[in-house]
Order: C-alpha cells, then structure tokens, then sequence
C-alpha cells in the first residue's frame, strides 16, 4: 500500500514537472528549461588566466598556466613551426583525414616517444591515433579503457593535472590515489609510492608522468624508474604515461623519454599520450598522439581501429593543420635540427630561471629552504606555497597562479624574477 | 607468497632493496608454491619479458560505413570509378575545392607576424562565436541582442552534436532524443555515449522517395513531454527531403504545444538552396516564437573546411542569466574532452565573417557550389529518363542539398560497385557533390543496368577435376546469351557474369 502510494506521489510530481515543461514551451514569459542550472565552478587553472586579464595592474604577473613565454613575457611562435606554415599555406586540401589522424604525423610522433628505431616500430606492434593534443590522448585512452576493461581503475598519483580526474570521471572510470609528492622534502615520496604499486591489485591500471610531473615538477630519477618499472612487471600492472613535454624537460628529447625507454626494455606493454601543445608551441592547434604497445600486428590493427570508433562519435576526425605542422617539421631534417634547437632554447631558458628565482630568494635571505626549484624539473615548480599564501600573492602583489602552489616558470623572467622572488619572500618568511 | 626476509621499505638504500627484491626472487621460500615459481619473473630485471597484453581480447572494430566506402574506393585499381560515398564537395574536375576566400584568409593568418598559437578559451573563439551565432540566427535576432544565446566553438558538426548531447544529459531531465528515419549514421553512435536514449521518428517515405509527414507529426505527438528531437535544418542527411515551409511551421506548433525540445543539426547551410538565410529559415522560426532550442553548425561543407573541424554549438535560452549559467556547464563538458577547440579553422572563419568584402565573396562561392550540385541534379535527371530507366526518378530534382536517396537496395548498390566502381553507402545514398557532367553518363547507365536487372549470373558447377559442365548445358547456355543479346535494344546494359563455384 504505502509502496503504491510512493509511486503515484512520485507520478504526480511527474506529471506536475512535465505540465509545467508544456506551460514553459507555450508562453514567452515562462521560465526556461535550464532554470535548475547551476553556474559551474571555474577551472581552476585556466579560471587564473582569466582572472589575470582582468586585472587592469601593469605589474602583474601571470605564473598561472603552463604555456611557455619569452624573456619579454611575450608568447613564441617557433620559427620552425613558421616555417613549416608558410609551406604549408595554400599548399593543401582541407579534406577530411582519416578518422586516425594523419599517418605520417603520427610516424613521426611514435618515433620520438619508442625511438627512431624500435623494433615495435619495425613490427607494427603500435596501435596509434591522433589526438586532440594531451587532453584528447587521455581521454581517448580512458574511453578505451572503460570499453575493453570496464572493471579497471586507475592509479592517480597525488597531486596531478587537475584536467586528469576530471578526464577518468568522465569516461566513468573510478580513480584511485598514489603518493607521489613529499611535501616535506618537496621531492618524491618514493618509498610510499612503491608501497602504493605492491600494494594495488595486479594488474592495475597506472598513470605516470613520463617527465616533467605536471604540477610538481618532481620526477623519478632513472634508478628509481628501473624499480618502479620492475614493481610493475611483479604486479603485472599496466603503466599510462602521459608526456606533455618531451624535449622541454632537460632541453633533450632522448633524455626525457627515458621512463617510457626503461618499460618498453622491461617489455611492459604500454599506453602513451603524446602532446605537441608546449614542445613544439602548438597549444591552440590541438596536436597529440594516442599509442597502444601490442602483442603483435594483428592486435595492433584491432585496437586502433577500436580508438577510431571512440573518436568518430567525439569529433569524427582530427584537425589537419597542426598535424600537418607536425609532419613538415619532422619530416625535414633541417627543420627537425632547428626544432629541436628551439626546444632546447625554452628548456635553457627555464632552468635559468630557476637558478635565478632560487638565488633571489636566498639573497633576501629567505629562511627557507628553495633547494626544490632548481632540483625540480619542466614547467611548474611546486612551491610549497599554502592557498593563504597564495592568495596574499595574488591580492597583495598581483601575482597570478594557482592555489596548490604550482608557479609556471615560463612565466618569469629576467624582468619578473626579482618582483616575484620579493613578493614570495613576504608571503612566506614568517612561515 | 611470503617472503622470507621481512622487507621494510625504509631499510637501506636503493640498491640494497633492488638486491633484496632479486634475491628473492633467486631463492625462493621453500613455503613458495610451484605455481609462484612458474611465473615468468627472470632473475634480471632489465629482461624482456613475454606478457599478456591487457587488451588481447580486443576484436577489430567495424568499418565506419561511410568512410569506409572512400576507403574501399581508395583500394579499386580501375581507371574508371566514382566516389559517390562521403559528403565531401568535388570540382567538375573531381577534386576537392579550396574556396579562393579561405585561400586568401589563410594568407592572411600566415602573414600576421603577431598572430600566436596559444590556447583558445574552453569556449573558443569569442569573435568566431559571435559571427557563428548571427549567420544562423541572422544579423538582427533579437535572441542574440537580448544575449539570450551562449555559443561554443566545438569540433565541426559531430563535436557540435556530442557537446550538446552531453550538456544535455547531465542537465536537463528528459534524457531521450528523437532523430529521424533515417539520419546520419553517426548521430545514432554519438547520442547514447553523451548519455541520451535515442528513438526514432518517422521521416522518409520509400513510396513516395519523399517525407512521410502524416508518421512524423503522428511519432512527434507521442513522444513524451520535454523529449528532445533532433531536426535537420536544411538538405535532410542522407535523403535530401525537407518539409516544406508550411510542414515545418505545423512541426513548431506541435512541438511547442508538446514541450519537445528542439536539437538542430545545421550542416548544410548556404549549401541547400545557395542562400544562407533561406536555409536558416526553420532554424530561425523556431526562434522567432521565443522558445529555446539547441543547434549544432559546421563549416566542413559550406566554408569547404572539413579537416579543420569547425563547427559551433549554440543554445538559445529564456534570459542572458540562463545563457551565462549554461555556458559554464558546457566548459565542464568541453575540458575534459580536449581542453579547448583548435584554433586554426576558426581563425579563417572568422576572417572571413568579420569582413564585409570576404563575406560577399564567400556567400558567391558558396551559391556556385550549390548551383553545381543542382545542376547535377538536374543532368543526373535527365540522363534517366532519357534511357527509359523505369519509375519516378523526380525525386532526384525534388531532394536538396548534398545527397540524394536513390531508392535503390543494397544488393542493387553492391552490383554497381562491382560492375560499375561506383563506391557508396549501402543505402542507396549518393553524394552529387562527386558527380560532374562527364561522370553523370556512367552513373546513369550504372543505376538503369541495377534498377533493369540487366544481369545474368551463370553458375557453373565445377567438379574439383575440372570443368564439369556438360557439353548440352554448354550449348543451352550459349543460346541463352545470343537469345538476350538480341532482345535488348542496347546490348552494351545487358552484363553476363559467369560465376565459379567450387
């Protein structure tokens, strides 16, 4: 009886919502349909770019997102990357690819990651597609995962990219953490990390950053790398590596590809996303590379065209033109040689820095310790910064970037360096 | 399995833990089990081995079957074959078109030395937003004046669709779409993993070759309250049939008096009729009432844009403060997708809208393109009837747009790739964007052999020690064949296939 009654009260307010749906459609001065709608909270890394050009102070400092700038603070287009679109224009068709990208792009791009002469190359073993840069790699690979492992978690080290649990909810994968910051040594907290690899159930799904940990900074050196990579193959756990920023790491692309090196020896059968947003400035055409290691070439055919079939009802196919930037570049050894000159250019410049943000602080006579800024590595420098902290910094001295603490190195430069070390020595020297 | 030295992580360095790990796995406990020794762990670390992969179990995934025919299409080595599969604008010449004002935005682009790569907002573009919204809403709509009208810049049409679906499932209640029979295949791919259940509404009618109005005003009236339905504003895809203006003013009324919502895939505008504003026409009565509604635009065919991927979706809401509140909730939507929309084809975009000269320039363009298709229309026409072909082929000139429903089935399809190397989807749909005033021959004399059945399959049995056939069958069948030949008044429609069976 009263389970009857719930249904017809729950009936009735059906009937009252859809009454009021047709009262709304009919008269203009109804209310609309999104009227239940909340206002969404904003990203909270790009939400600082725009809070930055709102403010109207010419001192300010935008430390805020991960895209590189010159030491005048201006954005960089690489001369490379002109280069290959003054060719490029009025050159090309502006036909669909293929649903997997353009092939010769994605050659190359698995190139770079494997090395110019894997044998997983040579054998066909890699299931590769173009992305929609790193985000569109993640989640094409997260969708895959859901499809054709639907009971997998992953393994998300703490903190990360903020975008990568909002990637993993969304393709409707569970998350699960993994220590990975130290927050005392601002450095790795390598012995719980392991802990935390042992202790997951075999064969889990990890995700890793292959260099440059985003926001950190903080990374695996290579003999902690060989054991992690170890621990995986004990576990028969499946390594994600997400790398944003091959080449702008240490200034050499071999170098930073190392983690993903050290697995594929170990013959993990690996995932990548590969992004050219920061490497090679391609951040608003979009470019990036989704690959499967697989079994054989048989396998590798299935599961890329599996990939397309995620992509297809997401965007149908791949933008061209930064594919295409992509393929000129690499394609041409010259122009490949000055690309990986410039690439070397914006990690020289960022480590400089470093240098100099560390020496500021120690000059003012900082009581702290600023050792982590030049040990860390790539873009972003976990400060140790509290949001109150930073706050103060962004209110006092209007100086932007987000809460956690992450400042973008490529923001600063020689000009910045000196202001920014002052502000953070105010902030921060009665800690 | 337990391990025999009680092994603290905080214990020595990193190499006494590497050897410690090794060591046990070169002395194993004798508590160890056969089963944990059989595992393929090799005692050095740096070793190959050989694993399972994850996903072993994957099987190859379908040909999508529209790309697949160009891929098919790609694969056929005769001299003479058409592609008449994807919805891609082809010259008389057959090859794909730049538009001259596209050419002359990228120059543009490229020679800006101040123009920067850097990532577009979530949303995209603000000015290709803005002009995207006036093309389709119009220039003076008060929708758009009164701000009531939020626009992203998303993937061409599909990224357009698959935002909105996603924006809808997870904000607005009644999580059912309706799309037409038939539609493009991929809406009904994208629409569940957005998270909506799909129906269909009545659309074509095979007898008529033309819109089965009578079902879908009678399939809309029963759908529930607040269900979304999905509207092709112009050049119906894949048959080409539109309502009239006064059908589409009967489907307002009912679908406002239903409380339906209406979806709008916009892919073809300007590329109908050669007007931009005749094309928006539906588009914009459902605006001109007041009430809300979501459409999905694409450059691909219209701006000849296609692998730039250029698309925007906008949603026409009751007041600016709902526009603003739903534009938040589709950044949710678009960042973990793929951040932000690439930047390039929406640079030439907006290039082009921005200027008055360019977009003069663009509307021409676009009207040649649109004539050309109907001018194919018209020879494809022609061509029939002048062969006698039987039925109604009037349904060629009375479809618009890109596309048009054959009417012909799949096994009349396939013989025509087979015999003809005319690639298309199994459907009967054809691109007339890929047919010139020389191919339209062909084509004709492909559809008349398929709709005449000028096809006689001989099966010869063959014994596995040769050629079986007896010499009587031998002789029968060859008069069979000198019979047919001089029956048919054009011997070249008349195809003998001999087929081999083992």
């Amino acid at each position: 009886m009263a389970a009857r009654t719930a249904l017809s009260d729950s009936r009735r307010q059906v009937v009252k919502t859809m009454i009021s749906f047709g009262a709304r459609s009919m008269s203009s001065s109804s209310s609309s349909w999104w009227r239940s709608v909340e206002p969404a909270a904003k990203d909270p890394i790009l939400g600082v770019t725009e809070a930055f050009l709102a403010d109207p102070t010419p001192t300010k400092v935008n430390v805020g997102v991960g895209a590189y700038r010159d030491d005048n603070g201006k954005p960089v287009v690489l001369e490379c990357v002109r280069e290959a679109e003054r060719r490029i224009a009025g050159n090309k068709n502006m036909e669909y690819l293929p649903m997997g990208g353009s092939l010769k792009m994605i050659e190359e791009t698995v190139k770079l990651a494997y090395g110019e002469d894997s044998d997983l190359i040579k054998d066909k073993r890699i299931a590769a597609v173009q992305a929609l840069s790193g985000t569109g790699a993640c989640r094409l690979f997260a969708d895959f995962q859901k499809r054709f492992s639907p009971d997998s978690q992953i393994f998300i080290p703490v903190p990360t990219w903020s975008n990568h649990h909002n990637i993993w909810r969304d393709a409707h994968v569970p998350q699960r953490p993994y220590h990975y910051y130290h927050p005392q040594s601002r450095g790795l907290d390598f012995s719980a990390l392991m802990d935390d690899i042992k202790n997951a159930p075999s064969g889990s799904f990890f995700l890793l950053h292959a260099c440059a940990h985003n926001p950190t900074g903080v990374d695996p050196t290579e003999e902690q790398w060989r054991e992690i990579s170890y621990q995986f193959k004990v576990k028969g756990h499946f390594a994600f590596f997400d790398m944003a920023y091959q080449g702008f790491a240490s200034g050499d692309t071999v170098r930073d590809a190392k983690s993903i090196r050290i697995f594929l020896e170990d013959g993990h059968l690996i995932g990548c996303a590969q992004s050219y947003a920061k490497n090679m400035g391609l951040y608003g055409q979009r470019v990036g590379c989704l690959s499967v290691v697989c079994e054989d070439e048989k396998q590798a055919i299935a599961v890329k065209s599996q990939l397309q079939q995620l992509a297809r009802p997401m965007y149908s196919n791949p933008p061209v033109h930064g594919a295409l930037i992509v393929s000129t570049i690499l394609d041409d050894p010259d122009l490949k040689k000055l690309w990986l000159k410039e690439v070397k250019g914006m990690a020289d410049r960022i480590i400089g820095m470093r240098t100099a943000l560390r020496e500021n602080l120690e000059k003012l006579g900082s009581p702290l310790s600023w050792e982590h800024i030049t040990k860390q590595i790539g873009m972003f420098c976990f400060s140790g910064m509290t949001p109150e902290q930073v706050d103060r910094l962004t209110s006092e001295f209007h100086i932007y970037l987000t809460r956690n603490g992450r400042i973008s190195m490529a923001g600063i430069t020689t000009g910045n360096v000196g202001y920014l070390a002052n502000a953070i020595h105010e902030v921060t020297k009665s800690t | 399995m337990r391990s025999q030295t009680d092994h603290t992580p905080s214990v020595g360095s990193v190499t006494d833990r590497r050897l410690s790990c090794l060591l046990r796995h070169l002395h194993p406990s004798p508590s160890s089990s056969a089963m944990e020794s059989d595992r393929t762990i090799s005692a050095l670390p740096t070793s190959s081995f050989g694993s399972d992969s994850v996903f072993a179990h994957v099987v190859q995934g379908p040909e999508d079957a529209i790309l697949g025919v160009t891929v098919a299409f790609n694969k056929d080595p005769s001299p003479i074959k058409l592609n008449l599969g994807v919805g891609a604008y082809r010259t008389e010449e057959g090859k794909p078109l730049v538009l001259n004002v596209v050419r002359k935005a990228e120059q543009l682009l490229v020679n800006d030395k101040s123009r920067v790569k850097e990532y577009l907002p979530i949303v995209g573009l603000a000015d290709f937003n803005k002009l995207s919204a006036k093309v389709i809403f119009g220039a003076d709509s008060p929708a758009i004046q009164e701000n009531r009208v939020t626009t992203v810049q998303c993937l061409s049409g599909t990224g357009s669709l698959r935002v909105g679906g996603e924006f809808l499932a997870r904000n607005y209640p009644q999580r059912t779409i309706y799309i037409p029979q038939p539609t493009w295949g991929n809406h009904a791919k994208l629409f569940p993993l957005a998270g909506l259940s799909v129906k269909t509404y009545r659309y074509y009618d095979p007898p008529t070759r033309g819109l089965n109005f009578q079902g879908l005003l009678e399939d809309l009236s029963s759908a529930p309250l607040g269900a979304i339905v999905l509207l092709h504003a112009c050049a119906h895809n894949p048959t080409g049939v539109d309502p009239t203006i006064e059908q589409w003013e009967q489907i307002r009324q009912l679908m406002r008096s239903k409380g339906l919502l209406p979806f709008f895939d916009s892919a073809y505008q300007g590329f109908a009729s050669g007007s931009l504003d005749a094309d928006a026409q539906p588009v914009r009565m459902f605006v001109a009432d007041g009430g809300e509604c979501l459409v999905a635009q694409s450059y691909a065919k219209n701006m000849g844009l296609y692998g730039e991927r250029v698309g925007a979706l906008s949603i026409v809401c009751k007041s600016a403060d709902v526009a603003i509140r739903v534009e938040s909730q589709l950044k949710l939507v678009i960042r973990p997708m793929y951040s932000n929309p690439p930047i390039h084809g929406a640079s030439i975009v907006a290039t082009i809208l921005k200027d008055r000269n360019m977009f003069d320039e663009w509307t021409v363009e676009l009207k040649a393109m649109a004539d050309r298709i109907i001018s194919m229309r018209q020879q494809l026409f022609e061509a029939l009837r002048a062969r006698g072909t039987p039925g109604d082929w009037s349904h060629i000139i009375k479809q618009i747009g890109m596309f048009t429903f054959t009417g012909l089935n799949s096994e009349q399809v396939a013989f025509m790739t087979r015999e003809y190397h005319i690639y298309m989807t199994s459907d009967g749909r054809i691109s007339m964007a890929g047919l010139s005033s020389k191919t339209v021959p062909h084509l004709a004399d492909a559809i008349h052999a398929a709709v005449t059945g000028h096809l006689i399959a001989i099966k010869i049995a063959m014994s596995s020690n040769g050629i079986g056939l007896k010499l009587k069958q031998y002789y029968k069948l060859l008069l069979l064949l000198l019979l047919m030949e001089s029956t048919f008044q054009d011997p070249s429609t008349c195809r003998v296939t001999i087929l081999r069976l083992q």
